[in-house]
């Protein structure tokens, strides 16, 4: 099992580079995940992805994307309430990248 | 891994059917290619359903942490296997090897690769059981066409035949018969005994096992995504419908790939089930038990699938129904069509399929006592009970792609071609030789859909795109239908790769677009919330 290095602790992740464990998350393992991206967490990135985390509390799965994106709507205004600003958001794809940093298991769509 | 980045024209470019090893196929060792392997099981998964050998394993890696008699293993349930379906048998015996399924493969057109050829595939187990299992391969070995059992051919088969969907293409042209799907089954079983499962095919199996869905999907998750398409569904029509959940009584189960709750375009076709169910009336129920239409259990082993198929009906015999329908699904319907009778059936506890619309008799059903939702929806646009206004889908132009289960497994040819002509004035067929019993798979089904598998999944949807590219060029269609919910996710993915601007849709999207229903208000948009043709201004 592949690992990571967070504050001197190796953490678990599979293949993808999603965590195996939720608890070992933490909001500087965010910003270190991110910035390993290049890309620097404003506070429109942590709206994601603290919805995402409260979502999966909840209902034990990632939400589908149009569910983020009308919450989104609801949060930051309805310009902002769409894939294309989510895209902007996470480059690599709302799903993907912000269930990363937020912690989650990878998304899985469809099977 | 380093993401999957290569383009179209490169990865065409790279097939080359005249180029063969220059090695004789028993000695050209198998090389795991990033990008067209499925990531291995995690332990916990394979325990959940006490799976053999539950732990974490990595195909990429030299150490596949193998029983230390797993040779004896693989030995033993070959010979279980043959004397249990004779098909298997037979299906090792009489291959002449004549070739006229070699290049009907789809993993073998997009690849070029000689072990993708459907014969080479199913020789790559069948020089095994010729050594063990029969006088000349006893006595010639190589000569005779077989060969030892090495760790290397346990490693090729792996590789190979997590490169077969099933699709069972090769079989229609097979002068014999040879149903090519049975012997990967049969191998993916010997791997399963192994623990060598692939982690997007036991985490779902796991998920359905204890939460009744591949997604793992919780009821209160369920209700809440339905919720989700209920509030979307009153904003384009006005009319709030309030389906029921594990109601007792109801006069008829319905269950669908789990995908449809929770993955667009999947979704679209859910709400499309749900807007024709409540213009009907229909005295149906969903289950949260019975949650999942697919069977994942399917790519594991036979006796697997048994377990997670019986679900569906011990949900149906709880609530008291009197049947089943069955959403838009591919394999769910191989299954239930071609194999649940003798595993669990018959189910004399319901009755024959009978719409309490029409009143047609589904005969077609009478062990299995499910019906396809296209059968439904068929009958009754056949029987004038829908009011239909297809011109709300004017701004698609539409082609139909036969899902490989639905059209070779069960026969499902005219059903959702009769719909969609029904209900979209814009329909164009693909070239014959790649529709109907002769359709090219999506290239991602069996479990296939991981995305670190993406080389291998576009090069198996290879065919299937250039088909639609071909249309898209003569007719301009920018609509791609069909009936199942891996096609929905993966043949988009597929899309956006060879032929951007088409998009995926369910049969019952379009259904309920053109669907007029009883104190609706006019309607500006599709399920999509795009306006509808005409509409664009407002």
């Amino acid at each position: 099992m592949p690992t990571i290095e967070f504050q001197g602790k190796q953490l678990e992740v599979d293949e993808d580079g999603y965590l195996v464990n939720l608890d070992d998350w933490a909001p500087e393992l965010a910003t270190q995940l991110a910035s390993n991206d290049g890309l620097t967490l404003t506070d429109a990135h942590w709206e994601v992805i603290n919805f995402l985390r409260d979502y999966y509390q909840k209902y034990q799965i990632a939400p589908m994307i149009k569910i983020l994106v009308k919450e989104i709507g609801k949060v930051m205004g309805p310009e902002k309430g769409n894939t294309k600003y989510l895209y902007e958001l996470f480059p690599d794809g709302p799903a993907k990248q912000a269930c990363r940093y937020a912690g989650l298991p990878k998304p899985t769509g469809c099977v | 891994m380093a993401k999957f980045t290569k383009k179209p024209k490169d990865l065409i470019a790279d097939i080359d059917y005249s180029k063969t090893p220059s090695t004789d196929w028993m000695d050209t060792p198998v090389e795991f290619k990033e990008h067209t392997f499925c990531w291995g099981a995690k332990g916990k998964n394979l325990e959940i359903v006490g799976f053999p050998n539950a732990r974490d394993w990595s195909p990429a890696e030299e150490d596949w942490k193998l029983p230390h008699d797993w040779e004896n293993t693989v030995m033993d349930a070959i010979k279980d296997r043959l004397s249990k379906y004779r098909s298997f048998k037979l299906f090792m015996d009489i291959c002449v090897r004549c070739g006229a399924c070699a290049d009907k493969c789809h993993f073998y057109i997009g690849s070029g690769d000689p072990k993708n050829m459907p014969v080479l595939r199913a020789e790559l187990f069948r020089s095994i059981y010729r050594r063990y299992f029969t006088a000349p391969g006893r006595i010639f070995g190589r000569l005779a066409g077989a060969r030892e059992l090495t760790l290397q051919v346990l490693k090729e088969w792996w590789y190979y035949f997590y490169q077969c969907t099933e699709c069972r293409r090769c079989s229609v042209f097979c002068p014999y018969g040879i149903d090519t799907a049975e012997i990967t089954m049969m191998v993916r079983e010997f791997t399963n005994l192994l623990g060598l499962n692939t982690d997007w095919i036991s985490g779902p199996v796991a998920n359905c096992y204890i939460k009744g869905n591949h997604l793992g999907l919780e009821p209160h998750t369920i209700k809440s995504s339905i919720e989700f398409f209920l509030d979307d569904i009153e904003t384009i029509t006005g009319i709030r419908i309030e389906p029921s959940f594990n109601r007792k009584g109801a006069e008829i189960l319905f269950v669908t790939p789990s995908g449809d709750l929770f993955a667009d375009p999947g979704t679209y076709t859910c709400m499309g089930y749900l807007m024709l169910f409540h213009e009907l009336g229909l005295d149906y129920t969903w289950s949260t038990y019975a949650s999942e239409g697919g069977n994942f259990g399917f790519f594991t082993s036979n006796e697997m699938a048994k377990r997670l198929n019986y679900k569906i009906y011990a949900e149906a015999k709880r609530l008291g129904v009197k049947f089943i329908i069955g959403g838009e699904c591919g394999h769910m319907w191989r299954v239930i069509h071609q194999y649940m009778d003798t595993w669990n059936g018959p189910a004399d506890f319901l009755e024959v399929p009978k719409s309490p619309i029409t009143g047609t008799v589904f005969e077609n059903a009478k062990t299995t006592k499910m019906i396809h939702i296209t059968e439904f929806t068929a009958d009754l646009i056949r029987n004038n009970k829908l009011k239909l206004d297809p011109s709300r889908n004017d701004n698609l132009i539409v082609t139909y792609h036969d899902s490989c289960n639905t059209s070779r497994g069960m026969g499902l040819l005219e059903e959702p071609r009769y719909i969609i002509k029904n209900v979209c004035n814009h329909f164009y067929e693909m070239p014959e030789d790649t529709i109907r019993e002769k359709t090219f798979c999506c290239g991602s089904g069996t479990g296939l859909n991981a995305g670190e598998n993406m080389e291998l999944r576009m090069r198996g949807g290879l065919p299937r795109a250039m088909a639609v590219k071909y249309v898209k060029e003569k007719y301009g269609v920018n609509m791609l239908a069909n009936v199942c919910a891996i096609d929905r996710a993966t043949l988009s993915t597929l899309m956006d790769y060879y032929n951007p601007g088409v998009r995926v849709t369910g049969v019952h999207e379009l259904v309920a677009n053109a669907l007029v229903m009883k104190g609706e208000k006019p309607r500006e948009t599709n399920l999509r919330q795009e306006p509808l043709p005409g509409k664009e201004g407002a």
